[in-house]
């Protein structure tokens, strides 16, 4: 995950660093992401740039990567589980261009994977990282808005708040009506925001092999979960976590246990469930499982996952 | 079907060649030069310049002409353009007091050393759309005087003479200046990090903050005091010569409000400030800029905040149009993950609804039954 400085031969009128990002930027940004490392799910300020992608887009994923990315890493980039939603592709194309690294969509051969709202459904493995694209990295925010009551209250481990706000749920709706950005307990200290994945996902951060990092760029935060950390939803003893069901297996892999995505298929109430990780989904159909309602032009090509770009 | 979903690559590089056509408009019409947009659509430019924090009309231009006009959009390109130059160093205060001013106006003395200078001001035109400029006719050339040697004093100066109003805030000089472009924003903040925070802040919504105040939400009774537009030089001290040589010059917009204050225990009663300094022509930044540093100076001058213009961290973490428009258009991304897993809630919870409302109509009739009986 080394990175030399090294200027990207563009001939235009604005040259660009490798991976965009200044060598003095990337390591005030690595700075922030081993503070971080050092203390599992405390929010590290940082001084987060503008990025050629508006706020709110993922700039913060992004700094993180371009961070600690090097001319080896494979970098895989997701968005709602799927390597080909726009945004997921505009990103991956923004590192193949400004740091002419390879890019995949399979999960066991990038090293780094940015993503936005899932964790993959292929267990991570030791030497990969997970980046997250965070929105609001306060878990505490929309009950308390000001951030010097929020730090304050993580500093004193002050955490009554967001056991009150759940305990409300359960007497108002008899259920903790949080379905994602469920908020966990980090090594037994920090309260934190996952980031808007499905609580689904939750319990693949617990002592994960992966290193997690997560990027707030808009509100200056960074934080981390080291590899094998707990990680804990936060829960009732007599209403204990639990996550997301689906009652079909997904129609295209005739995957289960996995998280879906409702495709409207009509305008008279039609629907199909399928895998919300799109790689999942096509390496479960390249080894022959198949769905319900998979046709036969079943063309999804996992092998040729991993392409690297000429600058 | 499912595959429809797919192709993104294709579609976003389809898009954009669309969106070039757009910018272009109709070919067999001249595209715009940049000097044109610098010169006739200068306040623009000027207002890119300002939130997009960086002093340079042509590339403020382009950014104009590559937004389609969108100014917002203008600010962001020149923003993501300014976060990659290397930072050498920070400039001495500029001097206002020797500004070559264009335009001075003081709205609390009638007359003051260095005289009231309208300049090039919409003040006091008649807001009738003028039907020749849709053509080119020639413009009268502007009527000169030369300068007096006079010189322009500071209003805040003049005041202050008399201790009626508080000194220019001193930060310790031996501290290092803020620089919001490097350092996160950490609260309660220093007034040189909050002053830059807005002076790059959104001007619509300054202002709506600014006429708040006007309305009762934080009144601090307001006036101009001052506002003077015109070009300044810029120092920095070189470390190999030790001392300060000029770098060039830039236009500058500073406000100086004059508010009354009836004293607290804090401080004596004296008139208290507000402060705008915004880059190029633009007035009414200025002026909203320093009714809202005034408004957020209430903790220091130990007023009650009872108004969001007050809020320091409202104002501050709201004002920057670039992380605003960034958030809030975020929402066009895809969502479908969190919504399926709201979708599943929503159903659950209303299965369990109309479960219960059915049991308790069941029982309601009971009841009504047995009343008639």
């Amino acid at each position: 995950m080394t990175s030399p400085a090294t200027d990207a031969p563009e001939p235009t009128l604005a040259r660009y660093n490798f991976a965009y990002l200044d060598e003095q930027t990337k390591r005030m940004i690595r700075r922030a992401i081993l503070k971080g490392i050092a203390i599992p799910g405390y929010q590290v300020p940082f001084a987060s740039r503008e990025m050629p992608m508006p706020y709110g887009w993922g700039t913060g994923g992004v700094q993180v990567t371009a961070a600690i990315i090097g001319p080896d890493d494979v970098l895989k980039v997701i968005d709602q589980g799927a390597d080909d939603t726009t945004n997921a592709v505009s990103i991956r194309a923004f590192f193949a261009r400004t740091a002419g690294v390879a890019t995949t969509t399979a999960t066991p051969e990038a090293t780094i994977i940015q993503t936005r709202h899932r964790i993959p459904e292929t267990k991570l493995r030791e030497g990969q990282v997970l980046v997250y694209q965070v929105p609001i990295p306060e878990p505490l925010r929309f009950l308390e808005p000001r951030e010097t009551e929020t730090r304050k209250m993580h500093a004193l481990e002050e955490y009554g708040l967001m056991h009150v706000k759940l305990y409300e749920d359960i007497a108002r709706n008899g259920r903790i009506a949080t379905t994602y950005a469920y908020p966990v307990k980090v090594e037994g200290r920090y309260v934190m925001d996952p980031s808007p994945t499905p609580k689904f996902d939750n319990p693949k951060m617990h002592r994960s092999e992966a290193l997690q990092l997560f990027g707030a760029g808009r509100e200056k935060r960074i934080y981390a979960i080291p590899p094998h950390t707990d990680v804990v939803s936060l829960d009732f003893e007599d209403h204990p976590f639990e996550i997301q069901s689906f009652d079909q297996p997904c129609a295209l892999c005739g995957g289960e246990g996995v998280y879906l995505d409702e495709v409207v298929l009509d305008d008279r109430g039609g629907r199909m469930f399928v895998c919300s990780d799109t790689h999942h989904c096509e390496s479960r159909r390249a080894e022959g499982h198949r769905g319900a309602l998979l046709g036969d032009e079943a063309s999804a090509d996992a092998a040729s996952a991993t392409v690297k770009e000429e600058m | 079907m499912y595959v429809a979903v797919k192709g993104g690559e294709a579609a976003i590089t389809n898009a954009h060649r669309l969106l070039a056509a757009r910018r272009r408009g109709d070919t067999d019409v001249p595209g715009l030069t940049l000097a044109q947009i610098a010169g006739q659509l200068s306040l623009a430019v000027d207002r890119v310049m300002g939130e997009g924090s960086l002093y340079d009309p042509e590339l403020a231009a382009l950014a104009v002409k590559q937004a389609r006009g969108d100014l917002i959009e203008a600010v962001f390109l020149l923003r993501a353009y300014r976060t990659t130059l290397p930072r050498f160093g920070h400039s001495e205060p500029v001097d206002t007091c020797a500004m070559v001013v264009e335009r001075r106006i003081s709205a609390v003395y009638k007359d003051l050393p260095g005289g009231q200078l309208l300049g090039p001001t919409f003040d006091y035109t008649h807001r009738l759309l003028d039907p020749t400029l849709a053509g080119d006719e020639p413009v009268e050339a502007p009527a000169t005087a030369t300068a007096g040697s006079e010189k322009v004093t500071r209003v805040s100066d003049i005041l202050g003479d008399e201790g009626l109003i508080e000194e220019d805030a001193m930060l310790d000089a031996s501290r290092p200046v803020a620089d919001i472009t490097r350092t996160p924003m950490e609260f309660p903040m220093e007034r040189d990090a909050r002053l830059q925070t807005l002076a790059r802040g959104d001007e619509g919504f300054l202002l709506a903050l600014a006429y708040s105040t006007q309305r009762g939400y934080a009144r601090s009774h307001p006036f101009a005091g001052e506002i003077r537009i015109g070009e300044v030089d810029v120092e920095v001290t070189i470390p190999e010569l030790g001392f300060a040589v000029v770098i060039g010059r830039i236009r500058l917009t500073e406000c100086q409000m004059v508010n009354q204050f009836k004293g607290s225990a804090k401080a004596p009663p004296q008139f208290t400030r507000g402060y705008g300094l915004v880059f190029g022509q633009a007035e009414r930044k200025a002026m909203a800029m320093s009714l809202c540093d005034r408004a957020l100076r209430a903790s220091e001058l130990g007023e009650d905040i009872v108004a969001p213009a007050q809020d320091e961290e409202f104002v501050l973490s709201h004002c920057d149009n670039v992380q605003s428009t960034g958030f809030v258009e975020h929402l066009k991304l895809p969502h479908y993950v969190d919504f399926q897993a709201e979708l599943d809630l929503v159903r659950r919870m209303r299965a369990e609804h109309f479960k219960a409302a059915a049991s308790t109509d069941d029982a309601a009739t009971d009841d009504t039954q047995e009343a008639a009986e």
